[in-house]
């Protein structure tokens, strides 16, 4: 908080540089700044910085003349002329005449309005900029100049220049795709529309309302996929959570010997990557893997147990795999707390006549509880979008022919890989992903808010 | 009374025992299946009639269709080149949040969580014509390169652990620099990084490990160039059933020779986050 006394400025009129200050309280040549990008610098003499400002409105106004305009056509049809198959009369050959590919046309019509939308961010700079100097000169200072302004990013504008990097990658990696991918849901872009062969248009809340029309194929696969989803979530996170603490306390207490060896053995586990782990546990539960084999050399069963064939032992299987690799995760974080619970809690619990269990739900649980939401919120949010321990266990199987491309044990996640990765869906698979981020969202809501590093992010500042 | 405690120690101890084995066991497994000689797939014993190194020297020299040894150093230096950027993206981001304040502060905030709730997944079918459109997936060095800029691209919005940490070295120690005449960029060079190193560690290793174990990403972008693959989609190729009969038993010592390195950098991670918990400046 002391640094924002520190620059507090000396003047007392609206010098507080935003956009709309710069626009209400700024003279004409600030304004104007808006429209011709640098007028204001020039002004003052900033010539350098005018020049930047400059070249960016006119490279802008170069862009949206020979390409920007006509992506942005493109993007409202996303494409007229459709790939063509044309008997060439003097080669006696058929030739393909190019067409337009929808997919780009989406895809650079989003660059487009990127860029328009950077764009404006650089004409309200611009008349910031010049509200600056402009206040600066009615206070009697002098403008920065250039060398100054460069200064001024390692101080007061810090977090420009070191946000830009990373705004940069976030802009390209995350918003410009996840934008793109939203758009498809409102497009036809199915197996029936690829590119570049075939165009696909817009077609509105259709994707949508097939999601969820009654008796159709895609509602009734929803439906069960979603639920499994939920269920998975809750048991896997409430499962590994509670073992885990279980093991914990097991090997915290006092009669047990050797808790350094315990823990080495259930951590060992831990050690394994995850997908290898998961990889062999797939061999293992195997029509012909080591399990069936004891079992068969033992005499108890005579068939293998189908483990993966099973849709409802596939999905107990599943959940008790990731009991296997999420208890120690669970143990290791809460062996450290466990430890640190005052131990007078306890001798105060002794006298007051109390025994193991009351302890166990008025200290420990609690105390652990406190410290551990945080974690098993994102163990939640982590489990219903957990590709992996589906995909490399069951691979979403067993197939069910009634549901649209997924399996009895397909998550949200999975499916949507199998509709867009195996199936060329990618219409039905944004709108699975949107409802993703609607479950995810409605999730964050009501538990993040409720989160005291949230609410007060610098209580130990 | 000591009688009793005896009974529910024992128990106790079967009962960890038992629990014990089921968590070794498949590791055990594993371990024995690297070394088995006989090769073909499910063997209707499970402790190998032979043992034999030829599986771990089978993967150095690769001699069949896929080739272990390139997998390993395509993602070692797929690892190395995305954890560096990732870090500096990441505790760029995490100082920013923690320490300046500026007006489009929450706001970012907020849309880096709303961000984060998107399956990181649909945007990849967008990133991969995102990256066919700059010609990154022309050839397999470049697709090694544009597993890197997805691996590190959006490490910007992974700064809460980070931030959390800088939250926790005090404010008194930027004020006492600001008064010799320090600028905000000096605070983050000469006080905030040197303090930070346990953050700065665990940033790294995290993001050195993705690319180890990630599966859809890469899979997504280097599609069928195996040679050019990374150990995660490599392992699993092995499992498919056009190779499951020749690799199976190269496959299990494939995963022992990943694991080791991996389980070491996991272990160093873990004693950094602990520190991180503790905080930067111990009272």
């Amino acid at each position: 908080m002391a640094k924002r006394k520190e620059k507090a400025p000396k003047i007392v009129l609206k010098d507080e540089i935003t956009t709309k200050n710069a626009w209400l309280y700024g003279n004409w040549q600030t304004r104007l700044s808006l429209i011709i990008m640098g007028f204001g610098n020039f002004v003052n003499k900033q010539i350098i910085q005018g020049l930047i400002y400059l070249a960016i409105e006119i490279l802008y106004i170069f862009y949206m003349v020979t390409t920007g305009i006509g992506t942005i056509k493109d993007f409202i049809t996303l494409g007229t002329v459709a790939q063509q198959e044309v008997f060439n009369e003097s080669t006696q050959m058929y030739e393909y005449i190019v067409g337009d590919n929808s997919m780009l046309c989406l895809l650079y019509g989003v660059v487009t309005i990127f860029i328009t939308v950077f764009f404006v961010v650089a004409m309200c700079t611009s008349m910031r900029s010049a509200y600056e100097s402009q206040v600066k000169v009615q206070n009697g200072t002098k403008p920065l100049n250039f060398v100054e302004t460069l200064r001024s990013l390692k101080q007061q504008k810090l977090q420009s220049s070191m946000l830009s990097f990373p705004v940069l990658g976030i802009v390209l990696f995350n918003i410009l795709p996840t934008t793109f991918m939203i758009l498809i849901a409102f497009t036809n872009y199915d197996k029936d529309h690829q590119t570049p062969g075939n165009l696909f248009h817009w077609v509105g809340f259709e994707n949508f309302q097939k999601m969820f029309a009654s008796g159709g194929r895609l509602a009734h696969t929803f439906w069960p996929v979603l639920s499994w989803t939920l269920i998975w979530a809750v048991f896997a996170t409430v499962t590994s959570f509670l073992l885990g603490l279980i093991l914990a306390i097991v090997i915290n207490r006092k009669g047990t010997r050797f808790k350094p060896f315990w823990r080495f053995i259930f951590v060992l586990s831990i050690a394994v990557p995850q997908f290898v782990s998961l990889l062999t546990m797939r061999t293992i539960f195997h029509a012909s893997g080591p399990v069936n084999i004891l079992l068969k050399n033992a005499g108890i069963i005579t068939d293998s147990i189908p483990f993966w064939q099973d849709g409802t032992l596939a999905k107990v299987m599943i959940i008790l795999i990731n009991i296997w690799i999420g208890v120690p995760y669970t143990m290791l974080q809460t062996t450290g707390i466990l430890q640190n619970i005052p131990q007078d809690l306890y001798e105060a619990a002794d006298v007051d006549g109390a025994g193991p269990v009351i302890k166990f739900f008025k200290i420990t649980l609690p105390y652990i509880m406190f410290v551990m939401t945080p974690y098993l919120i994102t163990q939640f949010t982590g489990n219903i979008n957990n590709f992996n321990v589906i995909y490399l266990l069951s691979g979403g199987g067993p197939e069910r022919l009634d549901y649209y491309y997924a399996g009895e044990t397909d998550l949200l996640i999975t499916w949507l890989y199998k509709v867009t990765i195996t199936n060329k869906d990618f219409n039905i698979g944004a709108v699975i992903s949107i409802l993703i981020f609607i479950l995810m969202a409605i999730f964050a809501l009501v538990t993040y808010r409720h989160t005291g590093s949230y609410k007060d992010e610098e209580a130990f500042q | 009374m000591k009688k009793k405690r005896f009974i529910t120690n024992s128990i106790v101890h079967v009962i960890l025992a038992i629990l014990g084995a089921v968590w070794v066991l498949p590791i055990l497994y594993v371990i024995l299946t690297s070394f088995r000689k006989e090769g073909g797939t499910y063997k209707t014993y499970i402790i190998p009639k032979e043992f034999t190194l030829d599986n771990y020297k089978a993967l150095w020299e690769a001699a069949g269709t896929l080739d272990y040894k390139k997998w390993f150093l395509n993602t070692l230096i797929v690892a190395l080149a995305s954890c560096i950027i990732a870090a500096f993206l990441t505790v760029c981001v995490a100082y920013v949040m923690s320490r300046l304040r500026f007006k489009m502060r929450k706001p970012f905030m907020n849309i880096a969580m709303v961000l984060g709730l998107f399956p990181g997944f649909m945007s990849m079918i967008a990133i991969y014509y995102i990256l066919k459109g700059f010609n990154l997936l022309e050839t397999g060095q470049l697709k090694l390169f544009a597993l890197v800029l997805v691996y590190s691209g959006g490490a910007g919005l992974g700064f809460l652990v980070a931030k959390g940490f800088f939250d926790t070295i005090p404010k008194s120690l930027d004020e006492a620099a600001y008064i010799d005449g320090a600028t905000k960029w000096d605070v983050f060079t000469k006080i905030t990084i040197p303090l930070s190193k346990p953050i700065i560690v665990y940033t790294v290793l995290t993001a050195f490990m993705g690319p180890w174990v990630d599966y859809i990403f890469a899979k997504v972008i280097l599609g069928q160039d195996r040679d050019h693959y990374t150990i995660a989609i490599g392992l699993w190729t092995m499992l498919e059933k056009e190779f499951e009969k020749y690799y199976y038993t190269q496959f299990f010592a494939g995963c022992v020779v990943i694991s080791i390195p991996i389980a070491i950098l996991f272990l160093l991670t873990q004693k950094c986050y602990t520190e991180t918990v503790g905080g930067a400046v111990k009272g």
